[in-house]
């Protein structure tokens, strides 16, 4: 028929993925959104009267006694510390996923496939396992300090688990796959002749770093920031198992407020915020990107 | 030892890998390339054309020997610290930066005044007549384009020497004829010595004011064209540069003789007196002569417009080609299994050991 334009059919065929989009992402996020505006029930669960203070609650506190308002510190902590292990987190990676990823793209064909696969090993290994793991490495009797020891180079063992150096141990370690994937990907593209036309024009090797490899793979170091920028951010298990209680995330706050703290509303306005910070860094990092080239150049 | 010298290669060797799988891709050359001069390395797929100029630009070192660029040995020099450019077989443009700002690209590392980079990027805009793309990505050009940003880039800095690898290889047979005569109107304007690497004998021979080919590693002969084409040292140039006949014949008293006795016009030595020899003569200083002292047997005859190829067989079997110039009615009246007599232009005949 002729009135049934390519368009009309298009989306008749897009409908399934429509379907899946609202069910799978928009629904939740829309009865998160109502819930971080209702009250609290008694043992769990919501009331439903609307209510703001969930969002009140998020960045300041009521003294129980004389009722004063002051900044709830303990929460900005969290989010500070959450943000700052995240960060070093995604630093960390990419400083150990760039030459990894480096290596690996300039092995021969036959030797790269078995590379990559020792990188997506620890994938196939339980989250909760690789982190105990790490655990078993990082503690007073651990491998870490008994060889520190054994070298001499420390006397007691370091007190690392149960603060927030394990808990960035334990997240470089678990994330960095997700770095080096799309790093690697990245420089597998790159053509390695304008490492020499660089050489040739007189750049130095740190320049041609700086003027032509990263300028050009910047792509892959954006992917590989978000995929673990993002996860880092609202990462629970490793800061619950490494951190002990007392070091948390935002995502053991969250946790925390669905399970002991018995407050469903604060823990959606939690999420909430935990979104519009990934959010906030990814729109960040979509300018950077955007903005390619010209930046450092001249002319 | 020449003070004119842009580079000299001195007994240069370069062994890739160890051990049983070593291959010695460049095998004691010596060369020197002049000042100025528009120099073409010539020789087929892997004889170690490249090897030789990522050796000039510092990509790689010598296994043994010394390059020398200006005087000074420059052997452990990095490719950064010389006054020598590269123009890439790929071009090897820098796709994050635009036009201008791969051309700048050289002097900026330089650290030239701004002012001085944005003169020198606008005359080699205009010299490689780019001055419409200057601010497009190299991915939005054509490969001819590509091509002269690749070659504004790499003179763009004033290097003593430009390399240029096979450049033309990649363009297709009228940019290639194109671009032919633009280099060569780039190293008269600029007059920076050029050497310029190609497996095609007619680029070398058109282009070039001196030759050097190669084969397995080795430098046979270098010389300017007419040289090289009229003069190869051995049976490899001869074959190698142009078409040419290659007959076998045995030295008496001074003169070569077939194998049936039939004296060639050509003179060898005394000291060959008993000696086989390879005689070489191109085609089109083979002549039809009723008074010629070789006899032959027409085997085929071929038309090419301008010229007709005539196949010979002569009386010991070899075969020969004939480049005559066609007549006007078209026809040499000549026909396949005729008898005739040939001869060769005087001084024609070259002696070869190979
Ligand atoms: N990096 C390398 N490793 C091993 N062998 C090489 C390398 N580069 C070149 N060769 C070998 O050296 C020889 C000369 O190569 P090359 O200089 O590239 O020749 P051309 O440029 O004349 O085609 C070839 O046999 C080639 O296989
Ligand atoms: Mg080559």
């Amino acid at each position: 028929m002729a009135r049934s334009s390519p368009a009309r059919t298009g989306w008749l065929l897009s409908t399934p993925a429509l379907i899946l989009l609202f069910i799978g992402a928009l629904g939740p996020l829309a009865i998160v959104v109502v819930y971080a505006f209702l009250e609290p029930g008694e043992y769990s669960g919501v009331v439903w009267n609307f209510s703001t203070e969930a969002w009140f609650r998020v960045f300041f506190e009521r003294d129980i006694f004389d009722d004063t308002v002051s900044m709830a510190d303990a929460h900005l902590t969290i989010f500070w510390r959450s943000v700052k292990l995240s960060l070093l987190t995604t630093f960390i990676t990419f400083v150990i996923g760039f030459p990894t990823a480096w290596f690996i793209a300039t092995r021969p064909p036959t030797q790269r496939a078995i590379w990559l696969f020792l990188i997506t090993i620890p994938f196939w290994t339980n989250l909760l396992i690789r982190t105990f793991a790490i655990m078993e490495v990082v503690r007073n009797q651990g491998l870490l300090n008994s060889f520190l020891m054994w070298t001499g180079v420390i006397g007691r063992p370091l007190q690392i688990l149960y603060t927030d150096t394990a808990v960035l141990i334990g997240m470089a370690y678990v994330y960095l796959p997700l770095m080096v994937l799309p790093l690697f990907a990245a420089i597998d593209r790159f053509d390695f002749k304008l490492i020499e036309a660089g050489y040739d024009l007189y750049a130095s090797r740190t320049k041609v770093l700086r003027r032509v490899i990263l300028p050009i793979v910047r792509p892959g170091i954006v992917a590989g920031s978000i995929l673990v920028f993002v996860p880092s951010l609202g990462a629970y298990v490793t800061p619950r198992i490494l951190g002990g209680g007392k070091n948390m995330m935002i995502g053991n706050f969250i946790e925390l407020q669905f399970g002991q703290g018995r407050n469903w509303p604060l823990g959606a306005a939690l999420s909430l915020i935990l979104l519009l910070i990934v959010l906030v860094a990814l729109i960040a990092y979509v300018r950077v990107t955007s903005n390619d080239g010209g930046r450092d150049g001249q002319t | 030892m020449t003070e004119n010298a842009a580079v000299e290669v001195q007994k240069a060797s370069r062994v890739y890998g160890a051990g049983s799988s070593a291959v010695r891709a460049l095998d004691e050359v010596s060369l020197t390339i002049r000042r100025g001069e528009f120099f073409t390395l010539l020789g087929p797929s892997g004889c170690g054309k490249t090897t030789l100029l990522r050796l000039i630009a510092g990509f790689e070192t010598p296994t043994t020997g010394q390059i020398l660029i200006d005087g000074k040995d420059v052997s452990q020099t990095p490719p950064n610290q010389r006054r020598v450019n590269t123009v890439f077989q790929s071009y090897a443009l820098f796709p994050h930066l635009t036009v201008s700002q791969n051309i700048g690209f050289g002097l900026e590392m330089l650290g030239r005044p701004r002012a001085q980079i944005k003169d020198a990027v606008a005359r080699m805009l205009a010299l490689v007549k780019m001055e419409k793309m200057a601010d497009r990505r190299p991915q939005m050009l054509s490969g001819g384009q590509q091509q002269r940003v690749a070659l504004a880039r790499a003179l763009a800095p004033e290097p003593e020497v430009l390399l240029l690898d096979e450049p033309l290889s990649a363009l297709d047979l009228k940019l290639r004829k194109e671009m032919q005569l633009e280099l060569k109107r780039l190293q008269t304007e600029t007059g920076i010595t050029f050497v310029f690497v190609t497996h095609d004998q007619e680029e070398a021979l058109t282009m070039s004011d001196r030759i050097g080919v190669m084969s397995a590693g080795n430098l046979l002969q270098v010389g300017a064209p007419r040289e090289i084409y009229n003069r190869p040292v051995n049976r490899f140039v001869a074959d190698f540069i142009g078409e040419t006949n290659f007959l076998t014949a045995t030295i008496r008293n001074g003169i070569p003789r077939l194998s049936n006795g039939e004296a060639v016009q050509a003179k060898g030595p005394a000291r060959l007196d008993g000696k086989t020899v390879t005689l070489a003569v191109r085609p089109e200083q083979v002549r039809i002569d009723p008074e010629g002292p070789i006899h032959a047997t027409i085997a085929q005859t071929v038309y090419f417009g301008t010229d007709t190829h005539c196949h010979l067989r002569l009386a010991d079997g070899t075969e020969l080609v004939a480049r005559l110039q066609s007549p006007p009615s078209g026809d040499i009246g000549l026909k396949a299994g005729e008898k005739v007599r040939i001869g060769f232009v005087p001084g024609a005949v070259q002696m070869l050991e190979g």
